[in-house]
């Protein structure tokens, strides 16, 4: 027995668009959640939610041999992710019968059917009745796979044309009475549009990111990308840490966009922590799916990102995931709207600085040669920023290895605030 | 002469129980990365902005370059790095006292992690595995121009390599039978495992156009006027080729004998376990040839090394880390000690040692009137190295400056005879160190062929 501990006093359960859950951390659709004895092992270990590896209709899917590849970091860590998988290779019948068995054993969790048949109503119309069967509390419609399956008219294909995401969106309503997420995929030019069409096509809510196409390397010996295949290879989805910025951004669009203001938006993309879910929160997720890091770490990781959140809720005195959800939506505009009369400027802390001269070196450079290299006379080398030259670009900061050595100090103003719209050096003011 | 430890036990006499065990005492003292941790701590360089680290080598590696092409698996970028600065660079990895050195710069010392990257572990990395397809370096068209060179240690062997490349052929003149200097017969035999000093001059030489002439000693059968008449220039690396003597009664009775001629058996040694075992024993010094001395003689199973020095702690030539490994291998250090009396049993072999105990006044050194006896089978003395007077006994010689006992050079490393220039130990500017030695070897490489390309447009 372990000393019984004391937890903060918060409530992490969630009702995300009308699905219940006791935490708002579920499992993306993908190998993880592939067949019961993965996704009960998940629940197993603390997962609030589970989105089931994307169905499609019989015969199915066949995957090849050697299916992902990684971009590293510097020490082997896993920045990104990649891999060519299709939908399940499990027949249609065997994962119903699985899916029923486990929302039996588990109803309290949420569990949500990821489904991709092709683009006819015939064939949702077909599938649909029979995931409702299974009692599973929604289904997410998997519109972004972006590799295999777009060649037979399905996942991406069907995700980049609004027409055809608010079509299949309409029949899954006509053909499903409980919640439809409509996931999103990364591989367009306006994710707003896509999460438009699919609120036109009644949908409850939308995930995103599916992943991104990508190439993560080349064996140079070889002259092939990995994942390889015999000899040959193709792109992937990529995801995993480093798609966290393009997703959160695409997050952000949607939940500052007017024409879908309300629509639940459950966040994926490179959530590898209980901070990384509290920053897609923070953007409008109402849930969150978690995917690499748990292929990479094992499904116990969920029991940190519960105790994180926790605890820094605690702190901040949030009681719930709904009081603070969106609440940097606000705060995120379009760059006109910034306030021109703004002026931040670095400062070195001269006791921790340890004389790198990386932050010179970057601002001399590639920047403002706004910091100066001086030798004091016993031959000690000290970095100093020049302030009337700083534009507070930040780089320094970034560069140094210091933490808090570099800050970036708000300039006290007078100024008013002034947003370009409002500047009187743009030529084309809106004001006069 | 007899040996002057021959009444002494042999190292592989009876505690031990083989020569294997004994040879293992001398192993790598600091083993090599692994690929794994070369790469580990390769990310762990800054890449400082005009890094403190080269400013603190003396042979002006750009290290943070070298390191960085670790981290991006380009080994043999990392090795040219490394050897178009220091030709020696595997043997400076090894040796160089870093702690003083680059790593004492390293600004990650400052940092939360308080330690410095191991710049002198990272650079053996990249030179033990480099896989050049012949050697690094390319021989110029052959110049015409043929270069003495005085002594095969490092400084020679630097001005050789560097006088090859610009096409010049080079005779190196050796007194030892190898080449190498202290490389090769007095750094410690764990600094420098598997015969390192050779491998490296055979690399060396793959630059071609040099040939090392052994037996060669100038004041005995060579001389610097034919030197300077047979050859466009001259290059003296002579070394310091003599220990300095204590001026004390006994000093040439059975039991004591200079370090430096221990160390040289020792590293020549076939079978280590022949060497003879002070089972007590004195050395006398602070530098890092007095610790290499009792650090060697413990490992070779010595009951009791005391290392005595006539000052303090903090005037010790070792360095700190030095004197690290001399603690952890059991060398009791005895300090503010000055040789008196050479004790003699009486067979009129060394007994033991009797100091004077002394004090600093006002910074001078003086007697207390107490003394200490330490009772020991050997004693060895490392109180630093001088010149061999003997080796500038010819008339030429004898009109090269001299500068504190040593050869006097300009910043061009020309002694005041023509053409006649000089470096490592044996210049004033000498501080016992390889990597500068390699320096000096490097830059008056590049002075004598500034003057003989100059003389070449002049004529």
């Amino acid at each position: 027995m372990k000393a019984s501990a004391k937890k903060p006093d918060v409530d992490l359960s969630i009702e995300f668009a009308g699905i219940r859950s006791p935490n708002p951390f579920w499992l993306a659709s993908a190998p993880p959640t592939d067949k019961a004895y993965n996704v009960e092992r998940a629940f197993e270990a603390g997962w609030g939610g589970v989105v089931w590896k994307t169905l499609g209709e019989d015969p199915a899917a066949v995957n090849v041999s050697s299916r992902y590849s990684a971009h590293f970091g510097k020490n082997r860590e896993v920045l990104g992710f990649n891999n060519i998988e299709l939908i399940t290779d499990r027949s249609l019948e065997i994962n119903l019968r699985e899916i029923t068995e486990v929302k039996k054993r588990w109803p309290e969790r949420a569990l949500i059917v990821s489904i991709m048949v092709p683009c006819v109503e015939e064939s949702w119309k077909a599938i649909l009745p029979r995931v409702e069967a299974t009692g599973a509390d929604g289904i997410e419609l998997n519109l972004g796979c972006p590799h295999g399956m777009p060649e037979r008219g399905m996942g991406a294909a069907v995700g980049q044309n609004p027409d055809l995401i608010e079509q299949v969106t309409r029949w899954c309503k006509q053909y499903y009475s409980k919640p439809v997420i409509v996931k999103l995929t990364p591989n367009i030019t306006d994710i707003r549009v896509a999460a438009q069409a699919a609120l036109h096509g009644g949908a409850d809510a939308v995930s995103l990111i599916n992943t991104i196409n990508s190439i993560t390397s080349i064996d140079l010996d070889n002259m092939v990308a990995k994942p390889t295949v015999g000899s040959q290879s193709t792109h992937g989805g990529y995801c995993g840490a480093a798609v966290k910025p393009i997703a959160m951004n695409m997050v952000a669009e949607i939940a500052r966009d007017p024409a879908t203001q309300g629509l639940p938006i459950c966040g994926i993309g490179g959530i590898s922590n209980w901070r990384d879910a509290a920053e897609f929160a923070a953007l409008g997720a109402g849930a969150v799916q978690v995917c690499t890091a748990a292929m990479l770490h094992g499904f116990r990781i969920v029991e940190e990102m519960q105790d994180g959140l926790a605890r820094w809720m605690a702190e901040k005195g949030y009681r719930s995931l709904a009081e603070f959800s969106g609440k940097a939506v606000a705060n995120t505009t379009d760059w006109k709207y910034l306030d021109m009369n703004f002026q931040t400027i670095a400062h070195i802390d001269q006791d921790t600085c340890i004389q790198c001269g990386r932050c010179y070196i970057a601002c001399e450079d590639t920047s403002h040669q706004s910091i100066a290299k001086l030798i004091d006379a016993a031959g000690a080398r000290r970095y100093e920023v020049i302030e009337e030259e700083c534009v507070g670009c930040n780089l320094c900061q970034i560069t140094c290895p210091v933490e808090d050595c570099i800050s970036m100090v708000p300039q006290p103003s007078e100024k008013p605030y002034m947003s370009w719209n409002e500047d009187p050096r743009n030529p084309f003011r809106e004001s006069a | 002469m007899t040996h002057p430890l021959n009444h002494l036990p042999r190292a592989g006499d009876g505690t031990r129980d083989s020569t294997t065990a004994l040879e293992a005492e001398f192993s790598d003292l600091h083993p090599p990365l692994t690929q794994r941790q070369a790469f580990i701590e390769s990310q762990r360089c800054l890449y400082c902005y005009d890094a403190p680290c080269v400013e603190a080598c003396p042979s002006d590696i750009d290290i943070p370059s070298f390191i960085r092409e670790i981290a991006e698996d380009n080994i043999n970028g990392a090795a040219q790095t490394i050897l178009e600065e220091n030709i020696l660079g595997g043997s400076c990895a090894r040796v160089c006292p870093t702690e003083i050195l680059c790593e004492q710069s390293c600004v990650r010392n400052h940092d939360a992690e308080c330690q410095p990257v191991l710049i002198g572990l990272l650079q053996r990395h990249a030179v033990d595995h480099m896989h050049f397809d012949g050697h690094p370096f390319v021989r110029a068209a052959d110049t015409g121009k043929h270069i003495a060179i005085v002594g095969a240690g490092p400084a020679g062997l630097s001005c050789a390599h560097r006088l090859a490349t610009f096409g010049h052929r080079v005779t190196i003149f050796e007194a030892e039978a190898k080449p190498g200097g202290l490389n090769e017969y007095g750094i410690a035999k764990y600094k420098l495992v598997d015969d390192y000093a050779q491998k490296e001059i055979d690399f060396l030489l793959k630059i071609g156009g040099i040939e090392i002439r052994h037996g060669q000693r100038l004041g005995d059968n060579l001389d610097l006027d034919t030197l300077q008449r047979d050859y466009d220039s001259v290059f003296l690396g002579l070394g310091l080729g003599t220990s300095r003597q204590l001026g004390l009664t006994g000093e040439h009775a059975t039991g004591l004998m200079p370090a430096t001629d221990y160390i040289k058996e020792l590293r020549q040694s076939e079978d280590i376990g022949d060497l003879a075992l002070a089972k007590r024993c004195v050395v006398i010094g602070a530098g890092n040839t007095a610790i290499d001395m009792a650090v060697q003689m413990a490992r070779l199973g010595a009951e009791a090394v005391t290392l005595v020095y006539r000052r303090g702690v903090e005037s010790m030539a070792a360095t700190g880390h030095e004197q690290e490994i001399a603690k952890a291998n059991g060398v009791r250090i005895v300090t503010w000690a000055k040789p008196e009396q050479v004790l003699l049993d009486d067979a009129g072999r060394v007994a033991g040692m009797r100091f004077a105990r002394t004090e600093s006044r006002g910074g001078a050194l003086a007697a207390t009137g107490e003394s200490l006896d330490v009772p020991a089978d050997a004693v060895f003395t490392a109180i630093g190295q001088t010149f061999d007077d003997t080796s500038l006994s010819d008339v030429r010689a004898g009109q090269l400056g001299q500068e504190a006992g040593k050869i006097e050079v300009d910043g061009n490393f020309r002694t005041r005879l023509a053409g006649v220039y000089a470096g490592g130990d044996c210049i004033a500017a000498g501080q016992d160190l390889t990597v500068q030695a390699v320096q000096h070897g490097k830059l008056a490489a590049q002075a004598i062929h500034n003057e003989i390309m100059a003389q070449q447009e002049v004529a």
